[in-house]
């Protein structure tokens, strides 16, 4: 498949700070391709290089198989939904949207037939004389994408633009993106902090930390089996248990918290007793029971009083504690509705099967 | 009583401030600005305006009519007067404006920190200084034995020292020096405002310097524009000072003649004429700016 962008080794330094460290990956033609960070990792840098406001260090971007490197931002094949989506206040709908194919010296004619079409096609028929701050909150998100789609990029750059909106508009603007990528098969490369956006829109996500991808991958793959501590922790909910590696057995290794915990984890890396390890548990993999008849029988279990319930419709979950060990879990409750009158300070048993858990060599990665 | 009780709990805000004891307190509050604007402004316009149609016919007998006025049209030396401070107070704020855009976009949008702030600072330093002192240093700058004809000389670039007062280039440049900062700190706000991102966007959309400029940068900073240059024509246009001090006797400044009028040829009857010309004159001016520009007066008033 065609590579609609290419970033090959490429480095930004801001003074001492490393924002964007050799990196390097391709995004093939007509893929959603995000990437995916906490604030300050370099994500908006690395952006920006691919749009041209910065150019790099070293290394190079290459868009449509040309090189980009002193090409500015106004002739590359490129374009940016910006995090406020920049809208220009000034113009009408049909100007904002019409701004750059004006810019190509394209007939005036021409122009408002494009910008028609384009508008028909986002959802927003004859909106052209409507001012900008007439609009809703998804329709300004329509228009800044049209805005940008209307110039047929090789590439459409998205800066979290659902960030700005309230919850529900951004739950529902992410089918709508979804949808709109799928309709006009443009490349798209989405920076986001919002793991779920990345992990509901995306074909591939690449998790970045402090200017480096930790993972390029599907979003299952990022979530069921995750390189390195740091995409385990920030990928999805997840129990984080440090310990010492007491026995290895092939894959499942053994290892004892600080609390006194012991627990069975998979663990890919190579370890020996004694290192030390951090366990992830998700929370759905915790199996919850009344008594240890009902856990699945050949996994350890352990007994626990109930915390807190955190009650949120599907995404409901308990807080548990461990018994001895005070060990705080959280366990995602079954849609069955079966725990429904659950107490707090009731006890409770809980396992999860060992190969479900991952571990990783700890310490040195445990952001 | 429940009434009072309903009225009261449903009263806005603005409800509030009308109510008998608190419209009151707004009054007085109001007081001090409303006396300032009653008995500096209003009432010696009132007086101007009834002064500006007596006509003197003989020692101390007045005649009701526009004479004073007549007079103006009449005499050719008062309308071209008239005309060219009209002309070149228009031509000062255009300056002004060029001049002052690029220093407001560099404060406002590239300047960081405490650069920001020095530079700020700079635009404020020179109204430390007396209008008078700093006009009498553009003198001692460019009068015949003055820094800046000497300088020329020795650099061989005149054989002798020219006199560089007391031309209109003069007082275009004491105008406009003395107008910049009420040109500078509006177009500062209005551009300060104005998103990084738009330009952001309007470039990576394929636009080019030219057109952000037109299309974004100065449509968005149209009400401090017009801010600007409505107080730096107003200044100009009233100013005295600098055009007597470095246009000399030729200077051929409005508010001259209205000085001219009221203290040497004790004529207040004339020099009220030409105050209420000149209060015309500016109205005009500054309407059919805001009309011609598409502004409107309020919001160019709230950015300023």
């Amino acid at each position: 498949m065609d590579q609609d962008l290419e970033v090959d080794r490429v480095s930004k330094r801001y003074n001492a700070h490393l924002a964007v460290d050799a990196l390097s990956f391709a995004v093939p033609h007509g893929s959603f391709f995000s990437i995916l960070g906490p604030s300050g990792c370099g994500k908006t840098t690395l952006l920006r290089l691919i749009a041209g406001f910065l150019e790099p260090d070293s290394g190079d971007v290459r868009i449509g198989g040309h090189s980009m490197r002193g090409v500015s931002p106004n002739r590359r094949p490129v374009n940016m939904v910006f995090q406020n989506l920049a809208l220009f206040p000034m113009m009408s709908v049909g100007e904002n949207v019409g701004y750059g194919l004006a810019r190509r010296d394209i007939a005036s004619t021409e122009i408002r037939n494009r910008v028609a079409a384009m508008l028909k096609r986002v959802g927003l028929p004859g909106a052209e004389g409507k001012r900008v701050d007439q609009l809703s909150g998804g329709q300004k998100q329509r228009v800044a994408i049209a805005r940008s789609l209307v110039l047929e990029p090789t590439l459409l750059l998205l800066d979290e633009p659902l960030g700005a909106l309230d919850l529900k508009l951004r739950e529902h603007m992410k089918i709508e993106l979804k949808q709109l990528q799928a309709d006009f098969g443009t490349t798209f490369v989405y920076i986001t902090h919002d793991q779920s956006e990345a992990l509901v829109l995306s074909d591939r996500v690449a998790v970045m930390s402090a200017g480096r991808f930790e993972q390029i991958g599907t979003p299952q793959e990022l979530y069921y089996a995750p390189h390195t501590a740091f995409v385990a922790g920030f990928v999805g909910a997840n129990n984080r248990l440090s310990g010492t590696v007491q026995r290895v057995d092939g894959d499942i290794i053994e290892l004892h918290t600080a609390q006194g915990l012991a627990l069975h984890a998979r663990c890919t890396e190579h370890v020996v007793a004694g290192n030390e390890v951090e366990a992830f548990v998700r929370p759905e993999v915790v199996g919850l029971a009344r008594d240890a008849a009902g856990l699945a029988t050949g996994t350890p279990y352990y007994t626990g009083r109930i915390e807190s319930l955190l009650f949120d419709g599907a995404n409901s979950t308990v807080l548990v504690r461990e018994q001895p060990t005070n060990t705080e879990f959280r366990i995602a409750l079954p849609q069955t509705g079966q725990f429904a009158d659950l107490r707090e300070s009731e006890m409770i048993v809980f396992g999860f099967d060992p190969e479900r858990a991952i571990s990783f060599r700890g310490g040195n990665d445990g952001r | 009583m429940a009434d009072r009780l309903r009225s009261r709990t449903t009263a806005t805000l603005a409800g509030d401030l009308v109510a008998p004891h608190m419209r009151l307190a707004l009054f007085l509050l109001l007081a001090p600005a409303l006396l300032w604007l009653l008995g500096l402004i209003v009432l010696p316009h009132v007086d101007l305006a009834v002064l500006s149609l007596r006509t003197r016919v003989a020692p101390r007998t007045y005649e009701l009519g526009f004479g004073n006025y007549r007079t103006f049209i009449d005499e050719p030396l008062y309308w071209h007067t008239f005309v060219r401070t009209a002309v070149m107070s228009i031509f000062a704020t255009v300056c002004t404006l060029l001049i002052a855009f690029p220093a407001a976009w560099y404060i406002a949008k590239i300047a960081r920190g405490r650069a920001k702030s020095l530079l700020f600072v700079m635009c404020l330093i020179p109204f430390w200084v007396s209008e008078t002192v700093r006009t009498l240093g553009w003198m001692i700058l460019l009068r015949e034995s003055g820094v800046l004809p000497r300088l020329l000389v020795e650099l061989g670039i005149t054989a002798k020292p020219v006199e560089l007062l007391y031309h209109d280039t003069t007082i275009l440049v004491g105008l406009v020096y003395t107008s910049m900062l009420f040109m500078v700190v509006p177009l500062v706000s209005a551009l300060e405002s104005l998103d990084d991102s738009l330009i952001e966007a309007a470039y990576d959309l394929g636009g080019n310097g030219l057109s952000i400029l037109r299309q974004i940068v100065i449509p968005h900073a149209a009400p401090g524009i017009a801010a600007g240059s409505i107080i730096v024509f107003m200044l100009t246009l009233g100013n005295y000072l600098t055009p007597t001090l470095l246009g000399g006797k030729n200077s051929l400044w409005f508010t001259e003649q209205i000085y001219t009028q009221f203290i040497t040829r004790f004529n207040w009857e004339q020099g009220a004429a030409f105050g209420f010309l000149l209060l015309v004159l500016s109205t005009a001016i500054v309407w059919l700016g805001l009309v011609v520009t598409g502004q409107k007066f309020g919001d160019v008033m709230r950015r300023s």
